[in-house]
């Protein structure tokens, strides 16, 4: 993109990652009460690899990738973040956060900010870049999800489809290693949903390390390195999207893909 | 009969047509609004009675009766050719200034004209939602005016500002002292308890939940009394604050807890989808609190807070038990004064009173029914 200084590169294609493996999880358990969601997941996605995960609801992938940026805390086994392991240390935990972006369902952006503000806001606060900086990094990751010109209103005056773009920027302007995406498609209006997952598949092809919970599928075959089926709070399989669709192993995966694929 | 209409493809498009008579104008309105069934008719007559019954006489002694000019009782005195006196407006129109400054030194009170200037500058700011620099508006209404405030009333030599002991201070000014002190100083208190009753750090969670309870549980005539009374019981002399700076810790004490449960009230009605988005960003815990939360929560607690200030505006009129000269306290000094003697000089001063309340309070009123209409037209999302 021309016009992006010298100063703000850095912040324009995903930051490298230190250590090859992103993301490796070792045996975490986590408890809501007495109810045991995550079940021993073992679990390693390298840098540069695109994870979807799926599973019907209740299956506890939402929190599995929470836990990721320890949005929940979980209470036996080791998360490690880029060579970062997660403890109670808050310093470490907001360090992690820095380095990874999230998208939620429900876009959650700030209301009383205008879009070009909630995309500042962090960049600013955070890492300390001057505004003028971070309005030129906003402006072009505004630009790379198709709604540049809206940079001026508030999060009420745009379409889902756009909020939920608006919030893939937003994590993009602190120049995240890792993108984590929780059902991003699922609060949407039909017609909404390819302008985001187009702006997902973009990102994919730029080399992000994309974990997705999606029940996309297209989107899933179309992306994914790898597929991973969970129930129950386990890790059921986890296969290349070609043989995971094609020949599903395990009964509870048949019984699911039969069920979503009609 | 005929036939069942199976296919249908509009011809062209009905433009809007206005509305029929009987739906618009004053008589739809007068029929919708105050005659709609038996129960409405009843009591919009009803109504009509009470206001015959009220506002003529109030008028009539207000206004039509009233004196308006005088130098004394003899003014304001029943003679046989004026049998009926109303108000006697000349009485508050001569105490006007000891109403308003109480004994503040004469040659000293542009001092407190600049500082109710500077406040009226303060809410107007603050209350004005589209005012630009909001955030700088914060920092002077929340720091810069409370502190400058002090100097330019209490005075400080070095300024060339010879000092005014609080025990001259009265009237509207020292109305106008304690409510803004329980708003100014108490808000900054509240929240923190707010968000210390919401901590995950259990000693602070309790500190909070005590501190709250407890004040809520005590009315504020003893939380005056104590601070005016048993303060200075556990402080040595040289460190026992001054009679108004007692009054003012107890209402600000008072105040901030009350305050805290409605910040409360409005931290809860953030989605936490908020809070995680925010932290998820990598922001600390302060940083989602005053960039994200708060800015939302505060919002739409200001009706509910606004509704705190009426309540306290009015409680002020209690700092007259301990002996603190409030509005209240000079007109009820006044009034009795032998040179003002007269049957009507009592009630002209309460009327004066009450009227100044009731403006005071009206207009936070009609200001939380503006920022509710704007909440509701959506503004939130």
């Amino acid at each position: 993109m021309s016009g992006a200084s010298n100063a703000i590169a850095g912040f324009l294609k995903p930051a490298p990652l230190r250590t090859p493996v992103a993301v490796e999880m070792i045996g975490v358990n986590k408890w809501f009460g007495d109810f045991h969601v995550l079940r021993d997941i073992n679990l390693k996605v390298m840098g540069g690899e695109r994870i979807v995960i799926c599973g019907p609801s209740g299956s506890g992938k939402s929190t599995l990738i929470r836990c990721i940026n320890r949005l929940e805390e979980h209470q036996r086994g080791r998360i490690i973040v880029d060579g970062v392991e997660l403890t109670d240390d808050v310093k470490k935990i907001e360090e992690v956060r820095r380095e990874i972006g999230m998208v939620f369902q429900q876009f959650n952006l700030f209301p009383h900010l205008t879009v070009l503000e909630n995309l500042t806001l962090a960049p600013v606060w955070v890492r300390h870049l001057p505004k003028r900086e971070a309005e030129e990094i906003a402006r072009h990751y505004l630009r790379r999800v198709k709604i540049p010109e809206q940079a001026d209103k508030y999060p009420a005056q745009l379409s889902g489809g756009q909020q939920q773009r608006v919030a893939i920027a937003r994590a993009l302007c602190m120049n995240p290693k890792i993108m984590l995406f929780d059902e991003p498609t699922s609060a949407l209006d039909p017609e909404m949903v390819k302008e985001v997952l187009d702006v997902m598949i973009e990102l994919a092809n730029d080399g992000m390390t994309m974990i997705v919970v999606s029940h996309e599928m297209g989107f899933a075959r179309q992306v994914a390195d790898r597929m991973v089926f969970m129930d129950e709070g386990q890790i059921i399989e986890v296969n290349a999207p070609d043989a995971f669709f094609a020949n599903p192993q395990h009964e509870r995966t048949k019984l699911f893909l039969s069920q979503i694929l009609h | 009969m005929p036939p069942l209409q199976t296919a249908f493809v509009a011809p062209a498009p009905i433009p809007a047509a206005p509305p029929p008579r009987s739906e618009t104008g004053v008589i739809a309105w007068l029929r919708a609004n105050l005659f709609s069934s038996s129960l409405n008719i009843a009591l919009t007559v009803l109504c009509v009675l009470l206001l015959f019954w009220t506002v003529p006489p109030l008028v009539k002694f207000l206004l039509l009766d009233a004196v308006w000019t005088g130098f004394d009782r003899e003014s304001c005195l029943a003679r046989p050719e004026r049998p009926v006196v109303g108000a006697c407006w000349a009485f508050v129109a001569e105490r006007l200034n000891f109403f308003i400054y109480g004994f503040y030194p004469i040659e000293e009170r542009w001092r407190v004209d600049i500082f109710f200037a500077a406040l009226a500058f303060g809410i107007g700011w603050m209350t004005w939602l589209d005012a630009p620099r909001r955030g700088l508006g914060m920092l002077y209404f929340f720091l810069a005016l409370p502190v400058a405030s002090f100097v330019l009333l209490y005075g400080a030599p070095r300024l060339g500002l010879p000092i005014v002991e609080t025990a001259k201070w009265g009237g509207v000014l020292v109305t106008v002292v304690v409510a803004a002190v329980g708003i100014v100083v108490a808000l900054p208190i509240g929240i923190l308890l707010a968000l210390g009753r919401r901590s995950s750090m259990p000693a602070v969670r309790l500190f909070s939940v005590i501190y709250i309870e407890f004040v809520r549980g005590v009315p504020l005539i003893t939380v005056l009394f104590m601070a005016s009374v048993m303060l200075p019981l556990f402080l040595p002399e040289v460190w026992s604050p001054d009679k108004l700076l007692r009054a003012l810790i107890g209402v600000a004490m008072f105040s901030a807890a009350y305050l805290a449960e409605v910040v409360r009230a409005g931290l809860q009605a953030i989605p936490r989808g908020q809070y995680e988005a925010a932290q998820a960003l990598g922001l600390g815990y302060w940083k989602v609190m005053y960039l994200v939360i708060l800015p939302q929560a505060l919002k739409i607690t200001i009706p509910n807070m606004v509704n705190s200030a009426i309540g306290l505006f009015k409680d002020t009129t209690l700092v007259f038990v301990v002996g603190i000269f409030d509005l209240l306290k000079t007109v009820e000094a006044s009034r009795i004064d032998p040179k003002w003697a007269t049957p009507v000089t009592s009630v002209t001063g309460y009327a004066f009173v009450g009227l100044f309340y009731f403006l005071g309070c009206y207009a936070m009123s009609r200001y939380s029914r503006y920022v509710e209409a704007r909440l509701a037209q959506g503004e939130r999302r």
